[in-house]
């Protein structure tokens, strides 16, 4: 599990961090620790159904922040919840800006209240000391995320 | 944590950070609790409200109120009064996620005895009508667009649809309906995130608790009767929740735009990029408060019809229609908003718009917005306390002017959920309220688990505090015999 739950950072949210040897592991990790925070057994999770995400953003820190927003909007609108299986993301030069782009493939299913054991539901990914940062062997995140 | 010289004494429950602390405060910051609750304050606490103090258009201080603790942007118990006419600012990070996060108290004519052998009845059958926990859905079915109706029109809404009573209207800040909402102002994604979520609880610290008024625990019987609370050891209801998927959404939407156009567009520098905002007085500033209006009547409709759904159950179970078993509102209070207001400040009456993330409004006797029949003991103040405990119902009064008429919301955590967790054990916990006469339900042991009430300040002593600032005053301490926990 390449994430852990922080003990000592917020008291009513959910802190955690998670690291991959590149970016494309870390926002998988990332994406299963949010989801972890709603279901406990995420092995029970059946990847029957897909979803894709594309997106954008001038901020790499800010794109992590919109692509785990997008896995808490399909827990409300269709009540999925979903892992990521496959990220892809790059960089683009577009005229003097650059841009980084995202593409997610997500696999989950509804959320069942008999199969996966629910923890707490997640409102909202916040930006207070939000980190995304490259170390030495990969890269690493901190997230607190709005319970 | 802050050194403790340079946290200064302004009385025994008050105390300051000067400006000096940190480069870009506009004003003071101001934390209210016992010497005790100081101590226990998470150090976050002390970098949040004074990151508020440099936000323009701060007006006086920097509050945080004694339930405060960490939070993200404001930490909870925040409190920020913005000067709109001297470029105060709105920001999503001082209302929270949550818009109109808040509470609902509910009478009835019942007393603890005659509700006793009902209990797991009732609270099995509030269980199955109430949906609570992760992304659950609620039993309205509306089209986008009539949901897009829904939000601009509030509670008003659902009186006009059957779910509720005429009089439970003037019984909630705004009537249940806050003017200037405007759906053209909301995204889709927030639409579909919240369209089927009417009438459910959430997760979290969420809950709808049913409650004990017991003669011993009655602090003002004369503000307590003009409540509604005037039979020995009365049964009420209360429940906490917000604008679920909805509001989340909303304000996750504007604070991206905040940061895009916070320091290109108006030159605004922030410490932390959970405080983004924009002037009140410009294009993005209106559209989010016309936006966050819409996550408030979102909040009122919510309530409401659980309101409905709790007056159904209790009706079937004692077999006697809801105005029967006089199942009036108390009231409604919101605690995640931001609201203009009009305040008198050295002497000169401004136009602020007062942020209150985790917050009570707590306006004093006499005060217009005070329904008519409240106008001599003031507005009731409804605060969730941890469900083993207590809760409480309070007033505000005269000298709640020092924190722009604000109090706490409840108990406030002092540790984190990822720790509690691994301190207690939901299935043990559930046993030991069981023994003690409190039957609760959940959707999550953990949750549950994460909810002890070991996990919170001692209740009764935030409240304290709140009365000897002088910022609301006691009335009536509730006593929880059952619970669902979101």
């Amino acid at each position: 599990m390449p994430y852990e739950f922080l003990d000592d950072i917020a008291t009513a949210d959910i802190a955690f961090r998670a690291w991959g040897k590149d970016l494309e592991e870390l926002f998988i990790a990332s994406g299963d620790a949010a989801i972890n925070i709603m279901v406990e057994n995420l092995e029970a999770i059946t990847l029957n159904q897909t979803r894709t995400f594309n997106l954008e953003n001038d901020a790499l820190d800010l794109l992590l922040f919109n692509f785990l927003q997008e896995l808490v909007y399909y827990k409300d609108s269709e009540l999925l919840m979903l892992r990521p299986q496959q990220v892809n993301i790059k960089e683009n030069h577009i005229q003097e800006s650059l841009i980084y782009t995202l593409t997610a493939v997500t696999k989950g299913e509804r959320l069942d209240p008999l199969r996966h054991h629910q923890r707490v539901d997640v409102k909202a990914v916040t930006l207070h000391r939000f980190q995304l940062k490259k170390t030495n062997d990969g890269w690493t995140a901190m997230v607190i995320l709005d319970i | 944590m802050v050194p403790v010289d340079v946290l200064k004494k302004i009385s025994d429950v008050v105390w300051e950070i000067p400006v000096s602390y940190k480069a870009g405060m506009r004003v003071p910051a101001r934390i209210y609790g016992t010497e005790k609750l100081i101590q226990e304050l998470d150090d976050a606490v002390y970098d949040q409200v004074t990151n508020v103090a440099t936000l323009p258009g701060i007006t006086k201080y920097a509050l945080c109120m004694p339930d405060g603790h960490f939070g993200y942007g404001f930490p909870i118990g925040g409190v920020a009064a913005m000067d709109v006419e001297q470029g105060g600012v709105i920001s999503p990070g001082g209302i929270g996620f949550d818009i109109n996060c808040g509470m609902r108290l509910v009478t009835t004519n019942l007393t603890y005895d005659e509700v006793k052998p009902q209990i797991k009845q009732l609270v099995d059958k509030l269980y199955e009508r109430v949906p609570a926990g992760v992304g659950s859905t609620g039993f309205v079915k509306l089209s986008r667009n009539e949901f897009r109706n829904v939000v601009e029109q509030g509670a008003q809404w659902c009186v006009r649809n059957g779910y509720g009573w005429e009089a439970d209207l003037e019984l909630m800040e705004e009537q249940g309906c806050l003017e200037g909402a405007d759906a053209a102002k909301i995204s889709d994604k927030a639409i579909d995130r919240g369209v089927h979520q009417i009438g459910t609880l959430g997760s979290g610290n969420h809950y709808l608790e049913i409650q004990v008024a017991k003669p011993e625990n009655i602090f003002d019987r004369e503000v307590a009767q003009a409540l509604g609370i005037n039979i020995p050891n009365q049964v009420v209801v209360m429940f906490h929740c917000g604008s679920r998927g909805f509001g989340h959404q909303v304000a996750t939407d504007y604070l991206q735009i905040f940061l895009k156009v916070m320091e290109s567009k108006y030159g605004i520098k922030i410490l932390d990029r959970e405080l983004a905002c924009a002037p009140f007085n410009s294009p993005e500033g209106q559209a989010y408060f016309s936006a966050m209006k819409c996550g408030i009547n979102m909040s009122f409709v919510n309530r409401q019809v659980i309101l409905h759904r709790i007056r159904e159950v209790f009706s079937q179970v004692f077999k006697r229609s809801a105005e029967d078993l006089g199942m009036h509102m108390v009231y409604d209070v919101a605690h995640n908003t931001a609201k203009l207001e009009q305040h008198v400040i050295d002497g000169n009456k401004r136009s602020l718009l007062v942020h209150r993330k985790g917050a009570t409004r707590a306006f004093a006797p006499g005060m217009a917005d005070v329904p008519e029949r409240y106008q001599t003991i003031g507005q009731p103040v409804i605060i969730g306390g941890s469900m083993e405990t207590g809760s409480y119902l309070l007033v505000g009064v005269p000298s709640g002017e020092q924190t722009f008429f604000s109090t706490a919301h409840g108990s406030g955590r002092t540790m984190s959920r990822t720790k509690a967790r691994k301190t207690w054990r939901g299935e043990t916990l559930q046993k030991e309220m069981q023994s003690r006469g409190i039957y609760v339900r959940s959707t999550s042991y953990t949750g549950l688990a994460e909810e002890a009430s070991g996990a919170y300040k001692d209740v009764d002593r935030v409240i304290e505090a709140a009365e000897m600032a002088g910022i609301s005053k006691r009335v009536v301490r509730l006593t929880p015999i059952g619970n669902i926990k979101g």
